[in-house]
């Protein structure tokens, strides 16, 4: 198990521990996430078909509308938020949802150095990522 | 940042929970956009009015900061999904409304202005010079930018809300002497005039600065704009180029304070604006629904409206949107008497862009270049864009 450790900048404060799900695509909340289920049903997206809840979820950034941030907002609400953000770089839309939902976010982490299903552990207080990952056999 | 102790005590929840999340809100963006400290804002402009936008979601989110969520300055709504007084006869659905209502709602527990409308310049909230202020709605914050000269940011629902509940905004972006200054010259080499042709005219410069990759044009060549005019250029301008701010030579405020921009002069010619009135055209278009007020009318439009279709009969549908005020002024003025009696319908508080109508009509007439895009993007119309004589005419005819 080889551990790497990622330094950015805290946004929303919190600590916690999971799977990663990551995306090279911007992320639009509103239109993209379905409130109802938490899967990414944005057409062309690379994590289409996927669900959010419970993952640390690692995206360069959000687009599209305000609105957004209740997208966000209403999927903590409904249990299928995901655990963590970390971003490249925070925008408002995503980062306000962080703040309304209180999901634990940092920005400025080179995502590329996290793969889909690595562990993650993240410090938002601090801005610490740790990602672990099983070698592969 | 560097916070007051008033502000502080927000942050730490002194003054009740929605204050404490609204100034969480407006920290961490401040911090995200290295602002030195906050600023007091005049008044505020709510944007994610609909229910058709905001869903349960948004509802949620509201409800929760109308618990204990009071403003601290004038704050107003953007237009809603539907007039609340004349909803039926526009169309939309009892369960829409009961929802639309239930958002209107939260707003005014937490006491503000329900009036809903994308023009608050034309009922009271109205900044002056240099005033600092929060704004959400991308139309009125280009009008209040470059044709007032007040101060805002673009901002969203959310964080307009946290700028209403605490009177406060993160000191950054467009509230700086720094960030307002022209960046590219514009010439204009060509007559325009009439909502349409300046709504043409804002596609045309704001397909321009997406090209350039410039937010802020210094515009010259355009020798006089009326209010309405300037009102249909910011809407325009702010959906093709995203533009929060222009200074236009002789015309608005800021035009002659800061140094002009360096570099080439770009040039909107007549095949410009042909080209662009031409993008603003679908084919294979059958007009069934006629629509004049994006943004929402002014009462010198109504009383235009009024003396254009004296005596006619409308064989369309044909909305009129506008702030209930100036509706209650066209009212007291015989304008809606005139405009009603001809079968054409006033739908305030709402618009053709944020009502559910999708699939209500097939194709639809404005004068307003911004109508075009949403009525495309959000409402799968086809459509035209014209005069507003040239709207009066279609409905007629």
């Amino acid at each position: 198990m080889k551990v790497k450790t990622l330094k950015g900048r805290p946004i929303v404060p919190g600590h916690c521990r999971g799977k990663a799900l990551v995306s090279m695509k911007p992320i639009s909340f509103l239109g993209g996430v379905d409130p109802d289920s938490g899967l990414i049903v944005e057409v062309g997206h690379d994590l289409k078909g996927k669900s959010v809840k419970g993952t640390i979820l690692c995206f360069p950034h959000g687009h599209g509308s305000t609105v957004g941030s209740y997208v966000v907002y209403s999927l903590v609400k409904r249990g299928l938020g995901p655990k963590a953000i970390i971003n490249q770089t925070a925008d408002s839309v995503v980062v306000v949802g962080a703040i309304i939902a209180e999901i634990p976010m940092v920005d400025q982490i080179d995502i590329q150095q996290i793969r889909t299903g690595d562990d993650v552990e993240v410090d938002c207080s601090k801005g610490i990522v740790k990602v672990a990952r099983r070698r592969q056999k | 940042m560097k916070l007051t102790p008033e502000e502080q005590d927000m942050l730490i929840g002194k003054h009740g929970k929605a204050a404490q999340k609204s100034m969480e809100i407006l920290t961490t963006l401040g911090g995200i956009f290295d602002a030195k400290c906050m600023v007091d804002v005049y008044s505020v402009q709510i944007a994610g009015v609909s229910y058709a936008n905001l869903g349960e979601a948004g509802l949620e989110f509201l409800s929760e900061m109308a618990e204990d969520g009071k403003v601290k300055v004038l704050t107003t709504l953007n237009p809603a999904g539907m007039d609340r007084e004349n909803w039926q006869t526009l169309g939309i659905n009892d369960e829409f409304a009961k929802n639309q209502i239930r958002v209107i709602d939260a707003f005014a527990k937490m006491g503000i202005i329900t009036t809903c409308s994308c023009t608050p310049y034309f009922i009271g909230n109205v900044p002056h010079f240099g005033q600092h202020i929060a704004w959400a709605e991308s139309s009125a914050v280009c009008y209040a930018n470059s044709v007032i000269g007040a101060r805002t940011n673009r901002e969203g629902g959310p964080s307009a809300l946290a700028s209403a509940l605490t009177g406060k905004t993160p000191k950054y972006g467009y509230h700086l002497d720094e960030n307002r200054h022209g960046q590219v010259s514009i010439r204009v080499n060509a007559q325009v005039k009439g909502t349409d042709g300046f709504g043409v005219l804002g596609k045309a410069i704001g397909d321009k600065l997406i090209k350039l990759g410039k937010n802020i044009p210094f515009i010259t060549g355009i020798p006089s704009a009326t209010v309405e005019e300037l009102k249909s250029f910011c809407a325009s301008i702010a959906t093709y180029g995203g533009t929060a701010l222009f200074h236009m030579e002789g015309i608005t405020p800021e035009f002659d304070r800061y140094p002009k921009p360096g570099g080439n002069v770009s040039e909107i010619n007549q095949e410009d604006l042909e080209k662009a009135r031409f993008e603003l055209v679908d084919d294979g278009l059958e007009i069934d629904f006629v629509s004049i007020g994006c943004p929402h009318a002014s009462i010198s439009e109504i009383e235009k409206i009024a003396s254009l279709l004296k005596g006619k009969k409308v064989k369309k549908e044909f909305w009129i949107t506008t702030a209930r005020p100036i509706k209650r002024i066209a009212d007291e003025a015989g304008y809606s008497k005139i405009i009603e009696d001809t079968g054409a319908k006033f739908a305030a508080d709402t618009c053709c862009v944020v009502a559910p109508i999708k699939g209500h009509f097939k194709g639809m007439m404005v004068d307003s270049a911004k109508a075009c895009y949403y009525g495309r993007a959000k409402n799968k119309f086809k459509v035209k864009i014209g005069t507003i004589e040239e709207c009066v005419e279609e409905a007629t005819k």
